[in-house]
């Protein structure tokens, strides 16, 4: 068995089971959680170096061979995605370390963190759709655990629309799971990519397709199954709402481009194109909601909608451009939109609010968090020459060849609202004198060990936005791979 | 049998769609099982209604000699019912605490992370 594939998920697993173990000691818990994350990072970095080299890999868990028993394979997208779990897991990590409350860390913060970090890996690994509902199971119920804990009101109704919706949409996955067996006759999915190009009735097929689109649609939060996203995202402690942030989302998304390149491919005209539509209404209704609200995690929130956006909107465009574009724009906006969270913790520990209007005078007090803040904030906007700009403008290209003006035109208004709400929060938080209030003891400690994750993030913006050749060159490879799947589907079912 | 089942599906599915759309979250709760109970009975009708066929295959054989009922989906089904079991399981606790602390199960109370 390929010990390197297996390796991203036996780390957290056994980082939860120690941090568990060590759990009367608290300083103990918090070495292990940072370790186990760098460990889950240096692994994940392991094994896209790996298969940049050697081409997919793949596992047979127990040795069955596919497509009976339960596979993984990584190519380089799920290579890539790993990493960026990864890497997200050690800045989340790190920045609990100085920002997580005593009381959330006694009641198993760190366990939850690395099994929720187990089910993302797993997600981006399996190679089997049932496995696949699994493993966003375990995803779940610790994301479930960690929007809860701590009790406070809003917690708890955050946590009862973010638990109704998700568990609908497992209900309707598992559903179309079972629609699919039905059907194909496999759960194997480079089996079920070849058995649904032999399937009686197309039309079956397609209808499936769009039951995917649903279950997987609410996961992601695109148009109009978000709803559940900015009810929730802001209430839990910062930590958690940075790593939700940047891998949840995510997920979905990965899920949607997986199933939507290897399996239902046979009538793009009609899936690719709904798609495409989705993706203009999801980045127009996200920014505009954004615009609307007043509490900075609550504007980050909408703009995570309207950013899932320009990710499906490379998969409705299916050319390999498009999914070069949209990989690129999922590294890119993982790592801004975790770091955008994460400032927004320190603004909170530092200014007492999470409300624009109650917070003032920062770029006064503190210059260097301005700047951290402008990096990611002008890059999610789509400023040259930060990494956003090159996402935007490989989508933008991609776009403007197949000539669908019309999403491009989309794409770009809503990069202008994008600024807007980024100028929007700059001017309060940053610019605005800070309001006259009772004064709070500001609050330093530990102030160093958030910045630094944030620092770090943002420097890796930077250096994407200045040296952006490697990245899309690994992307342009990713999106070859998913538009040719024979190779993965070689690869998984050589065996035979 | 396949008929009958299809109208079971489709008034769990009723039934749960209905409960979830009440605004007490217990009808919330009991609609979201009920349609996880709708999910995993479609899986075992799609998986083919086949009776006394047990999937053995004669000594000496390779292949069984008859059609044979697919373990797989009661073994989907199994694993789906034990996942439905843990997360319903903390989705009642998470009511209760709820209830506890917003002091209300009316879901049109529960608006303030949504308006403030």
């Amino acid at each position: 068995m390929n010990l390197i594939l297996v390796l991203p998920l036996i780390v957290p697993l056994a980082t939860a089971i120690l941090t568990v173990l060590a759990g009367r000691w608290r300083w103990a818990q918090r070495w292990l959680s940072a370790l186990g994350a760098a460990a889950l990072l240096a692994a994940a970095l392991a094994l896209l170096e790996f298969v940049r080299r050697e081409g997919i890999q793949v596992a047979y868990i127990g040795n069955w061979p596919a497509p009976y028993g339960i596979t993984l394979a990584a190519d380089l997208f799920s290579a890539i995605m790993l990493v960026l779990a990864g890497l997200m897991g050690l800045a989340v990590a790190v920045y609990s370390l100085a920002s997580m409350d005593p009381a959330r860390e006694r009641f198993g913060y760190y366990p939850l963190l690395h099994i929720l970090l187990m089910g993302v890996c797993g997600a981006f690994l399996t190679g089997d759709i049932f496995n696949l509902y699994v493993w966003f199971e375990v995803m779940l119920v610790s994301s479930f655990v960690l929007v809860a804990l701590g009790g406070e009101r809003a917690q708890l109704e955050g946590a009862i629309k973010y638990v109704t919706l998700n568990l609908m949409s497992s209900a309707l996955f598992l559903a179309a799971v079972g629609s699919l067996y039905g059907v194909a006759g496999t759960l194997n999915m480079a089996d079920l990519a070849v058995q649904l190009h032999q399937v009686a009735q197309p039309g079956l097929v397609t209808t499936l397709s769009i039951l995917f689109l649903v279950a997987f649609g609410i996961k992601s939060a695109i148009f109009p199954l978000f709803f559940w996203l900015p009810a929730s995202y802001h209430t839990p402690p910062v930590a958690v709402s940075a790593i939700f942030a940047g891998l949840l989302t995510k997920v979905g998304v990965y899920a949607l481009i997986r199933v939507f390149t290897l399996l239902f491919v046979q009538d793009v005209a009609f899936t690719h194109t709904l798609i495409l539509i989705l993706a203009g209404l999801t980045m127009v209704t996200g920014v505009l909601g954004a615009v609307a609200q007043n509490s900075f995690r609550r504007i980050l929130s909408f703009h995570i909608v309207s950013q899932i956006g320009y990710m499906i909107m490379g998969l409705g465009l299916f050319t390999p451009l498009a999914l070069a574009g949209s990989v690129f724009y999922i590294a890119h906006h993982i790592i801004v939109k975790t770091n955008l969270f994460l400032i927004s913790g320190v603004t909170q520990r530092l200014g007492g609010s999470d409300y624009l209007k109650k917070l003032g005078g920062f770029y006064a007090a503190y210059p260097g968090l301005g700047v951290l803040f402008l990096i990611p904030a002008l890059s999610l906007a789509g400023i040259p020459p930060l990494s956003g700009f090159w996402a935007k403008l490989t989508l933008i290209v991609a776009g403007l060849d197949t000539g669908q003006y019309a999403i491009v035109a989309v794409a770009l208004g809503v990069s202008l609202l994008t600024l807007f709400s980024m100028t929007k929060i700059w001017g309060e938080v940053f610019w605005k004198p800070a309001p006259a209030r009772a004064a709070l003891p500001a609050s330093q400690v530990g102030l160093a060990g958030m910045i630094l994750p944030i620092a770090v993030l943002a420097l890796l913006t930077l250096s994407i936005g200045l040296l952006a050749e490697p990245l899309l060159a690994l992307s342009t490879a990713a999106a070859e791979q998913l538009l040719n799947p024979a190779a993965y589907i070689q690869t998984v079912l050589g065996g035979r | 049998m396949e008929t009958f089942l299809a109208f079971v599906i489709g008034g769990l599915y009723a039934a749960g769609l209905y409960m979830m759309m009440r605004r007490s979250i217990v009808k919330l709760i009991i609609g979201l099982s009920l349609l996880a109970h709708a999910a995993n009975l479609l899986i075992f009708t799609l998986g083919r209604l086949t009776r006394g066929e047990p999937a053995l295959i004669p000594p000496g054989g390779i292949r069984p000699e008859r059609p044979i009922a697919d373990p797989l989906p009661q073994a989907l089904i199994l694993t789906a019912i034990v996942i439905g079991f843990g997360v319903q399981a903390f989705a009642v606790v998470l009511i209760k605490r709820a209830y506890q602390t917003v002091g209300t199960d009316d879901l049109d109370d529960m608006k303030s992370t949504d308006t403030g």
